[in-house]
């Protein structure tokens, strides 16, 4: 369950944005979670609401848009999905390759308010 | 219940569209969320365990300028990594300069097993969290692996997911896998294993008794990690610990 670290995490990087750039509250946050991150979607969505409790991004909606692995090919500079259980290349069988996303663990996108002081 | 989606508009889970969502969901002729300002969206491209990399990169550079090699030891509970590094202690002792981080939830039982080895071991009790983060590591560096230390053993606590997302500032990660546990581990949890460019195979002295089968092993990790480097020992007959040894001799020079 290291998802309550990622959220504790995620809500401490939240509240950083809505403070620099001068919010008063974040209503949405859009994640990209990769297949290889080691976060449970299912996971994450249940802990967020809990740890943004009484924070500026308490009642946010949380997005995660799942990212599946990719590998690059070393031999013939192919770019492919990635079985999550074999690591190479689908179009030349090299196994030369590189993973080129998966491990995405981002904030790409949030939301934020202007609320009247 | 709501047809695009089939939420029932509640705060809920659920998956659409590709995407994961936490709701109070606001659907076709209903009103989203009042907005007392207005709303603007800022894209971003912001790692959410930045916090966590930025003390994972000062630990690299501390470890850097001081000399030290860190490996970060990663494996299920009960796969032999505390036996494994009392017998590498043991084995470096008076030959390389080691030190030891061992994390658990509860007790301080590995410290005490590492204790009296001729290397500095430091415990971390995570309580409730299931892995080591950067920031627990920095704060013990230079009380550990100061000194001349070349060779620092992060022992994390023992979980085959959760610890492989966090950096610790390590040179590189290496997992141990008991024999016991089957061969198809690192295909089932290639989150740790397609990262760990070394694997130990602990526990070999069982392979007798078990339907074990080094190659359909080997031929796991190579499927999520193909140039991965593999030792077979076996802390408590000794068998392949020499090899292990030289190459974190090597390691360390």
């Amino acid at each position: 369950m290291h998802e309550l670290s990622i959220a504790v995490a995620l809500v401490e990087q939240v509240e950083d944005i809505v403070a620099r750039e001068r919010a008063t509250r974040a209503s949405k946050v859009m994640i990209a979670v990769g297949s290889l991150s080691g976060a449970e979607p299912e996971a994450l969505l249940a802990v967020f609401p809990l740890v943004a409790e009484g924070t500026v991004a308490d009642g946010a909606e949380l997005v995660i848009e799942p990212v599946a692995a990719r590998v690059r090919c070393r031999s013939c500079g192919g770019e492919a999905p990635a079985e999550l259980g074999f690591m190479g290349c689908a179009m030349c069988g090299s196994r030369e390759v590189e993973l080129s996303a998966g491990r995405e663990l981002n904030i790409t996108s949030i939301e934020l308010f202007e609320d009247e002081r | 219940m709501c047809k695009e989606c089939g939420c029932d508009g509640g705060e809920q889970l659920h998956f659409h569209d590709g995407h994961w969502h936490s709701h109070k969901h606001s659907h076709g002729a209903e009103p989203p969320a009042p907005a007392e300002g207005g709303a603007r969206t800022v894209a971003l491209q912001q790692k959410i365990l930045s916090r966590n990399d930025e003390h994972a990169a000062r630990n690299r550079s501390w470890l850097k300028e001081h000399g030290v090699v860190a490996v970060n030891l990663i494996s299920s509970p009960g796969s032999g990594k505390t036996l494994l590094l009392e017998r590498t202690l043991e084995g470096l002792r008076g030959r390389v300069p080691c030190a030891v981080i061992t994390g658990d939830q509860h007790t301080d039982n590995d410290a005490r097993r590492l204790q009296g080895k001729g290397a500095p071991v430091r415990q971390i009790e995570t309580l409730n969290a299931c892995h080591l983060d950067a920031e627990q590591i920095g704060r013990l560096l230079p009380d550990v692996a100061s000194d001349g230390i070349r060779l620092l053993f992060i022992e994390n606590v023992g979980n085959l997911v959760c610890p492989s997302a966090f950096d610790l500032g390590e040179s590189f990660k290496i997992a141990l896998l008991s024999t016991t546990e089957g061969e198809d581990k690192p295909v089932k949890y290639p989150t740790l294993f397609s990262v760990a460019p070394v694997v130990v195979l602990t526990k070999m002295d069982l392979v007798p008794h078990l339907d074990w089968n080094a190659a359909a092993c080997r031929s796991c990790l190579r499927q999520v990690c193909p140039g991965v480097y593999i030792f077979e020992v076996s802390a408590k007959t000794g068998l392949g610990m020499e090899t292990w040894l030289d190459y974190l001799i090597k390691l360390a020079e």
